[in-house]
């Protein structure tokens, strides 16, 4: 458990003045990725994306700790890279202390353009933590759909329309894709939730080996709410069990925010502008069905916390 | 037959494959991230099991695509290691994105690379077109006309790379040279060492007390300086590769230009090619001056930068020209090399010679000497002026309905 007391003496290591929007998700991920870092110093590198271009408008830069970007697909692939560097100077004695790597992508830089590279790195079991800040779309070209994008959710390029109705596809489940990599560490976590969240990353870093953490961003220019409510928002998507948070540990499986009483999905959908559609009519069953694979989704993931509990 | 030039030379038989990956060994960088491809796949092969016997201290990274291995290569680079990969063709073609990051980012990174055709059809045979399809990617290219030049070649372009601040990629001919066991002078570690020095970049990643961000977004108003610093690195690159030249004949004895000149001084006619391609040459013209015939070889070895200033002049009191490329440009002119040499005369004003093209040996095939003692042939008649200079692509050896 994250200590609020102790977290408040930490540097803060990314600094203000970036060009976020007011109430992204994204600053909110890197700041207490970094907070839990603590004192550790922490090498970063990022995909292409929203996060990237907002915190290093040359010749700026919101990072305290050296940063590293240079492709949209190859977050991963950089973050194995500066390991190996590390790894191997180290080995010669020209590097002695300790650092910590840490990736970051938005969902389409994780969930579909850099997915192999994301594979090829924990596969190859650099010692490094992949943060994907999933705010379930391109955000940063203007709200395209991806991967991550769950059903029914109104993309510019899935738009709702008169026929199709947003996203006709469920999410793919990345968190599960990781987990079946047989790495150390696995978490689903999100925005709303800083002890959570923190906790995780500092048992992330504390990892001898590749760790991973899918957290659910809230974007407010793509889920369409006010800034205001990205926290109270987000915590939704937990108490109606559309994104568990949970993790698994050396394949155990924990649920690690159990809602007090399970909410239908409507009470997180209803207040995005992205599902306004679907509370119209036109697009009646839609709304039923995420709610049977949230639910179906939810036992499962009951049965494997079963399953693998020791 | 190759004699040892340095006094402590040691004559071994080894392939092109073979022997850059002993270049890699003796430079012992820190990291080496790649993927394998035909017929590069030898050169990491054998690297790696310098890494698994524990003869390298070099960190071995076998990631899972070439994107990757130009990803991994740069961010290793950043992160002030020195950092080498290696590869060929469509691995080339799919690190394109990365290869103009590492350039843009300034990073010294060394690439052994085998020139292959570039699909499609699939073809793993030699040809020039991926390289060719690399030439304005901010990348130092440098060409080897036989093993010896390869290996000669990766120990030079480490200098150059970290004193230009630029990537460099030294090439074999696919399977010509790469799988070619021939008789190459390699030196003892140490001088191999003692000449390529310890990296010291100006800056690293893993640098905790002077932490900075690499890889920024620029608009409209830095970008366009930062791109002007590339190109005028790479013209300033022509020095650099020149002094790392003489520092390198001075220690080892072998003497390297930007190009070779082979019977240029009062040639008439000459052929301008690049790569193994120049040994099948030599033989034609060694044979035609014993007839008498004033006939030369200019031997690109550096085509980027490209020394078009001193090409120019070398070539300004030669007749007839063939320029040879081995791989076209499906530009609907002429051939990149072609391109570049007339773009030099002409820049120079120099008009006097008939400059012709020829496109050959794609996709590995077959290119030998009665092939060029035609193209000399036909530089004879046109410097006679008993046969008109022709326009367009000749292609050699090839059936065109």
């Amino acid at each position: 458990m994250a200590n609020l007391k102790e977290l408040s003496k930490c540097p803060e290591r990314l600094t203000g003045g970036h060009r976020l929007c007011a109430g992204c998700g994204a600053g909110i991920v890197a700041r207490q990725t970094l907070l839990a870092a603590g004192n550790t110093p922490v090498v970063v590198t990022s995909a292409t994306g929203c996060l990237e271009v907002s915190t290093t408008i040359f010749p700026y830069s919101s990072w305290k700790d050296s940063f590293f970007h240079s492709a949209f697909e190859n977050s991963a692939a950089t973050c194995s890279g500066i390991e190996a560097a590390y790894k191997s100077l180290k080995k010669q004695g020209k590097i002695t202390e300790d650092i910590r790597f840490i990736a970051f992508g938005g969902d389409g830089g994780t969930y579909d353009i850099g997915l192999q590279s994301l594979s090829g790195a924990v596969e190859r079991g650099h010692r490094m933590l992949y943060i994907c800040y999933n705010n379930e779309a391109y955000m940063n070209t203007g709200i395209q759909r991806s991967g991550a994008t769950p059903r029914g959710a109104h993309t510019t390029t899935a738009p709702a329309g008169k026929s199709i109705h947003g996203k006709q596809q469920t999410r793919k489940d990345l968190t599960e894709i990781m987990v079946a990599h047989d790495i150390p560490y696995v978490a689903q976590a999100y925005v709303g939730n800083w002890n959570d969240y923190i906790t995780k990353v500092q048992k992330a870093l504390a990892v001898d080996g590749p760790s991973f953490i899918n957290i659910l961003t809230p974007c407010r220019l793509g889920w369409a709410y006010k800034p205001e409510d990205t926290m109270s928002l987000n915590r939704l998507a937990v108490e109606t069990c559309i994104w568990p948070s949970y993790e698994v540990e050396n394949g155990v499986y924990k649920i690690n925010v159990m809602p007090k009483e399970k909410k239908p999905v409507t009470e997180f959908l209803k207040p995005q502008g992205r599902f306004s559609h679907l509370f119209k009519p036109g697009s009646e069953g839609i709304i039923e069905q995420i709610q049977k694979e949230v639910d179906a989704k939810w036992e499962l993931l009951q049965k494997k916390v079963a399953m693998t509990a020791k | 037959m190759i004699k040892t030039v340095y006094s402590k030379g040691k004559l071994v038989a080894k392939t092109g494959n073979e022997v850059m990956a002993e270049a890699m060994r003796q430079i012992e960088p820190d990291v080496v991230a790649a993927y394998p491809i035909t017929p590069a796949t030898e050169i990491v092969q054998i690297f790696s099991q310098f890494v698994a016997d524990g003869i390298v201290k070099s960190e071995y990274v076998a990631v899972e695509s070439e994107h990757s291995a130009m990803s991994a290569t740069i961010a290793a680079a950043a992160a002030g290691a020195r950092a080498m990969t290696g590869t060929s063709a469509q691995g080339l073609a799919l690190m394109w994105e990365m290869l103009y990051i590492a350039a843009g980012l300034r990073l010294p990174i060394v690439m052994a690379e085998v020139n292959r055709a570039l699909s499609a059809p699939i073809n793993i045979h030699g040809d020039q077109s991926d390289t060719m399809g690399a030439r304005d990617s901010g990348w130092i290219q440098i060409y080897s006309e036989n093993s010896q030049e390869a290996y000669d070649n990766m120990i030079q372009a480490v200098k150059i790379a970290e004193k230009a601040k630029l990537p460099a990629m030294v090439t074999t001919d696919g399977f010509i040279i790469s799988h070619c066991m021939e008789v190459v002078e390699t030196y003892p570690d140490e001088d191999v060492k003692k000449f390529v020095g310890e990296y010291k970049p100006e800056r690293s990643l893993l640098d905790t007390k002077k932490p900075y961000t690499l890889g920024s977004i620029e608009l409209q108003d830095y970008y366009f300086e930062h791109r002007w610093q590339l190109a005028e690195g790479m013209r300033n690159a022509k020095n650099i590769i020149a002094e790392v030249a003489k520092d390198f004949e001075k220690t080892f004895g072998r003497k390297y230009d930007m190009y070779e000149k082979y019977m240029m001084d009062d040639a008439e006619i000459a052929i301008v090619v690049i790569g193994s391609t120049a040994g099948t040459a030599k033989v034609v013209v060694k044979e035609l001056r014993e007839k008498g015939i004033k006939a030369g070889l200019l031997k690109i070895r550096v085509f980027r930068p490209f020394p078009f200033e001193m090409i120019a002049k070398d070539l300004a009191n030669v007749k007839a020209i063939a320029v040879m490329d081995r791989a076209d440009s499906c530009s609907g002119t002429y051939a990149p090399l072609y391109s570049d040499v007339v773009t030099a005369l002409f820049a120079a004003g120099v008009m006097a010679p008939k400059v012709v093209n020829y496109v050959y040996g794609l996709g590995g095939r077959e290119i030998n000497t009665d092939h060029i003692a035609a193209v000399y042939d036909k530089l004879g008649k046109i410097a006679s002026g008993a046969e008109k200079p022709f326009t367009g692509i000749e292609y050699i050896n090839v059936r065109i309905k």
